[in-house]
């Protein structure tokens, strides 16, 4: 659907061409001799642009019909594809955590912010027994979104997170998903960098069961 | 074995004749897809990936041999073929959970599916119930065990513990279908892979082995795993250090695994100890016992004063030999420098005895190593607790028996059931103790070419020989005549008629002759068995190479001097190649670079053992010391190399050298001395950065470098004394670790858990009122000390094992010198 917007009303980049979409924006040419400079001075001196701003705030104030996003009372709402602080999903079956604990994530880090400890745990699976994100480092790449396999770790659009430290940890606790959530249905799925495509299905060669 | 020619995908290489053509192509960098073969290993052929076409036939590369002017080709199309359809077939039901795998991609599955480039599957059976199995140290996971038998083969052929062997799956049979739609040799690989899981020899569920981890080092899955490990790190995350092992004199090549410890500790931890698993076996000490480092905290400004004062004071420096070549130099610099009285019992010992052989053999050192006796096919240990004085030599001994159809003769007084278990072809001759020297001589006597030999000691042979007569009972064939009733049919009349026939017919009967033998009395002073002789030369059938391993209790042998010059001459007059296990990590080094003495001064810096300033690198001293894994340096080992190790992990505290500098020497790091090693003792004038540690393709060692084997002066003097038959009677107690312990280092490493106590075997307390766990007085004259009871399986016979290990127990209190004495066992 991007793509098609694009082509609709910017198809024809030839500047040149008489019927295409650009135009040319009427700008004076700049004084050459000294007179003509002063009369340019004068005449962004006393224009008045000044008033005319303040009109503009002073009618808006008495029509009470403002524009500006009152932060932090009001936030702007985020894109699906923002990548802000991450979030550790849980599976809808089970509500257990999706990661595994491949490590891939600590692994493509670029900035290396990212640092993941597992052991066995008592039903001898492979369990996550601290995972941080340094905050302070993470550049927001979302490539440990992009290779997870499980779509555990994704960006969430919480991108509030100024510190006082130049190192500031988010630890896994912090990013899993709350089970009071997972109960009421309310966790998001990601569509960003590594989500599943449409019409993935089509594409895989299925292995043969024998039963 | 000559030189040839063969010629691999139109490249001419030279290889020796009869070597496998994988071998062959390997050492010369052409690859060959495989997966269960391994180097120094009997090919198992449970892949057959490296299928080739060799002279237009298809053959297996790992175990067709080389001919002379063969040519080649390492794929075709239907080898392709073939190769692809193994890899969908090992893909079959493995579990798709690369992400939790500790193999962690350094997968030889993930390899050579993608080498093959399996996109699809086309194969598929019903899976059978799988489960993970603990089995102590080792952890089993079936359900990724593609069963190519790598762990059975070197259990086997390498290290002669035979724990691991394949059982069955239980699984349904291929579908008939398979059989004529798929390729042959992946077809009949797929039969045998659907019928078989590993399983444990002895049935038991869990392992009772020597423990060395070699099985889950060689896995190329994640099937077989150190129980230490699982689900600690990714393999990608650990960086490698190489190094030695510093637990004993073998000096494996090893490489620590380093990572930082958690997400808020960033000191680097060790997390597992890896090898060149096919050119290097390590034992369990060497893969387990990697955390023995002393921790410290920062530099302690006030011991090291005191330290410096000490030395100023101290006229005696008492070490032991696990610390590096540099060290022993600084040690000896020191020495010279302000005559400090350098004490070390052991080195000592073994450097009186290689003096006491050098004057007969004209060398400073003994002329072989352990790959001689990889390579030989006859091997003799004398005077070692071989499995744990020196694991990699009980493996070189194994491995010559199994893959040159070698046989073995085990001489010693303490029966050893794993020995005994490395194969039909081992010989053991369980002599009593003090007996060593008589083990010698009939060395000579069976091995030794007498005209050569010096006339007094044939003529000293000679009396141990006597003509007897004994009656021996003889099975001979004998032909007797038998009358026998046929029917025949008379051609004449058409009728079938009796007639009887005379029939030659051989009958085995038993006789009993009277026959002149040799009666050798060498052979009953030793105790060996009537049938001794003759087993001896079954085993002795078409062996060519012959190899020698002296260990350590020959060292301190009250005659030590008669046995090294016995040494000498079976080395001189006998094919036998000699090797001698020096105690501990070092003593080599230590007994080439320092000049020792006997008594200790008045006052003592004791160097990892006790003294009146105590230098420590077990945290237990007045000042640390860093241990082998936390240093530079260099170690020498058994095969009389000076191999370069590396600090895995960091040490904040002071020196040997920190104390050096401060006393007077100068150099900024204690590898500054590596170059400066005596020359005159072997040693090279090599920089340590310029020494190499990894092995080559074809298994060339480029480790350090091989100690020159100096020649001495002989005096031509080659009598040795005769021997007495003294014998020691009564209980008797040996100075010897039980395996995977070899100083307070292994006892400090957590994944070691051997517990420490007198080791005595199942049968010794069965016959005796005593129990494992109990508290005992072990006495003798002189000095007493109170032990547990510790049962051992790895042991048999009457002999009670007192371990060095671990210094609570101070077991060198009740021995002399020798490793055996007499002692009282009584339950306190």
């Amino acid at each position: 659907m991007h793509i098609e917007h694009i082509d609709e009303h910017f198809n024809n980049r030839n500047v040149t061409e008489m019927n295409s979409d650009y135009y040319l924006v009427g700008i004076e040419d700049y004084p050459t001799d000294n007179w003509g400079r002063f009369k340019r001075v004068i005449k962004r001196s006393f224009r008045g642009e000044l008033f005319v701003g303040l009109w503009v705030v002073m009618r808006e104030m008495i029509r009470f019909d403002i524009h500006t996003v009152k932060y932090p009372e009001e936030k702007m709402p985020i894109g699906p594809r923002y990548r802000a602080i991450h979030q550790m999903k849980r599976l809808w079956e089970s509500d257990a955590e999706r990661c595994i604990g491949c490590g891939l994530c600590e692994k493509i880090c670029i900035s290396n912010c990212i640092r993941i400890e597992t052991k066995l745990d008592a039903s001898s699976r492979k369990e996550v027994s601290e995972y941080s994100i340094n905050l302070g480092r993470c550049i927001f790449c979302g490539y440990c979104a992009e290779v997870c396999p499980e779509l555990a770790i994704t960006h969430g659009g919480e991108y509030e997170n100024a510190s006082d430290q130049r190192e500031h940890f988010t630890m896994y606790q912090d990013m899993l998903t709350p089970l009071d959530m997972m109960r009421a249905g309310t966790q998001l799925e990601f569509e960003g960098f590594g989500s599943i495509t449409p019409h993935e299905d089509e594409r895989v060669k299925k292995t043969p069961l024998a039963y | 074995m000559s030189k040839i020619t063969i010629n691999i995908d139109g490249k001419e290489i030279e290889t020796q004749e009869g070597e496998y053509i994988l071998n062959a192509a390997r050492a010369n960098n052409i690859f060959i897809p495989a997966i269960c073969y391994l180097t120094r290993c009997s090919p198992t052929l449970a892949c057959r990936l490296c299928l080739v076409e060799a002279d237009g036939k298809q053959v297996y590369a790992c175990n067709a041999k080389s001919k002379d002017g063969m040519s080649i080709t390492t794929t075709n199309e239907n080898i392709a073929k073939e190769r692809r359809a193994i890899m969908e077939v090992y893909d079959v039901n493995h579990p798709l959970q690369c992400g939790v795998c500790d193999q962690s991609g350094e997968c030889e599955l993930q390899n050579y599916t993608l080498e093959m480039g399996v996109d699809a599957q086309n194969y598929a059976i019903k899976d059978v119930n799988r489960k993970d199995k603990d089995w102590g140290h080792i952890h089993y996971n079936p359900g990724l065990c593609i069963v190519c038998e790598r762990c059975v083969t070197t259990c086997k052929d390498m290290i002669g513990d035979n724990a691991l062997k394949t059982v069955a799956r239980g699984a349904d049979a291929i579908e008939a279908e398979f059989k004529d739609s798929m390729p042959k040799d992946a077809y009949a690989m797929w039969n045998k892979l659907n019928k078989s899981l590993i399983g444990l020899t002895s049935g038991e569920e869990m392992l009772d082995c020597t423990s060395c981890g070699e099985c889950a080092a060689v896995c190329p899955v994640g099937a077989l795993v150190d129980t230490h490990f699982i689900y600690t790190s990714n393999a990608w995350e650990l960086k490698q250090i190489p190094a030695t092992c510093g637990h004993c004199s073998a000096g494996c090549q090893i490489s620590y695994d380093v990572k930082h410890t958690s997400i808020d500790n960033t000191d680097e931890k060790i997390y597992r100890v890896m090898n060149e698993w096919n050119y290097v076996a390590l034992c369990g000490a060497g893969r387990y016992g990697f955390d023995y480092q002393n921790e410290v905290k920062s530099k302690d400004e006030a011991a090291f004063a005191k330290a410096v004062e000490a030395f100023k004071k101290a006229d005696t420096i008492k070490f032991t030999s696990t610390i590096t070549n540099e060290e022993a130099y600084l040690l000896q610099s020191l020495k010279e420098k302000f005559g400090y009285k350098l004490v070390n019992s052991e080195a000592k010992a073994f450097q009186t005895f290689l003096n006491d052989y050098s004057e007969i053999s004209g060398t400073k050192l003994y002329g072989y190593d352990l790959e001689a006796t990889h390579n030989a096919n006859f091997v003799i240990s004398v005077g070692a607790a071989l499995k744990s004085d020196n694991p990699n030599a009980r493996y070189a001994l194994n491995n010559s028996m199994s893959i040159n159809k070698g046989a073995g003769l085990y001489f010693h007084p303490v029966k050893d059931p794993v020995i005994e278990g490395l194969g039909k072809s081992i010989m053991t001759l369980y002599h009593a103790p003090l007996q060593e020297e008589a083990v010698l001589y009939l060395i000579l006597d069976l091995f030794a070419n007498k005209e050569k030999l010096p006339s007094d000691i044939a003529d000293y042979l000679a009396t141990f020989h006597s003509q007897k007569t004994i009656t021996v009972e003889e099975i001979i064939k004998e032909e007797i005549i038998e009358i026998v009733k046929v029917v025949k049919k008379n051609e004449e009349t058409g009728e079938d008629e009796e007639i009887e026939e005379e029939k030659k017919k051989m009958v085995p009967k038993k006789i009993s002759k009277e026959v002149a033998v040799d009666d050798n009395r060498l052979l009953a002073i030793l105790g060996a068995d009537d049938k001794f002789m003759e087993n001896l030369e079954k085993n002795l059938a078409k062996k060519d190479s012959f190899a020698l391993i002296a260990g350590a209790d020959l060292y301190t042998h009250p005659n030590s001097k008669n046995l090294a010059r016995l040494l000498a001459l079976i080395e001189k007059y006998t094919a036998f190649e000699l090797t001698m296990i020096p105690n501990l990590t070092n003593t080599l080094g230590v007994s080439l670079i320092c000049e020792l003495d006997d008594e200790v001064g008045s006052y003592t810096i004791g160097y990892n053992t006790k003294g009146d300033f105590t230098l420590s690198a077990l945290g237990n001293g007045d000042l640390d010391m860093p241990a082998i894994n936390q240093q530079e340096g260099t170690l020498t080992s058994i095969n009389k190399r000076v191999n370069p190790t590396n600090a895995a992990i960091g040490y904040k505290g002071y020196e040997l050298n920190d104390i050096a500098n401060e006393l007077g020497l100068r150099a900024e790091l204690v590898i500054d001395y590596t170059s400066m090693l005596p020359t005159n003792k072997g040693f090279k004038s090599k920089n340590f950065d310029d020494l190499p540690n990894h092995y080559e393709n074809d298994g060339t060692e480029c480790r350090g470098y091989l100690l020159d084997n100096v020649a001495v002066a002989t005096s031509g003097n080659e009598s040795v004394a005769k021997f007495g038959e003294e014998k020691l009677s009564g209980t008797l107690i040996y100075l010897a670790n039980p395996v995977r312990q070899f100083t307070d280092f292994t006892n400090k490493a957590t994944n070691l858990d051997e517990i420490s106590g007198i080791y005595m075997s199942e049968e010794f307390l069965s016959k005796s009122d005593l129990n494992e766990g109990d508290s005992v007085k072990v006495k003798n004259e002189n000095g007493e000390i109170i032990v547990n009871i510790v049962s051992d399986n790895k042991i048999s016979g009457d002999i009670a094992l007192l371990p060095t290990f671990d210094s609570k127990i101070n077991s060198e209190a009740l021995f002399s010198g020798y490793r055996f004495a007499t002692a009282s066992i009584e339950r306190v």
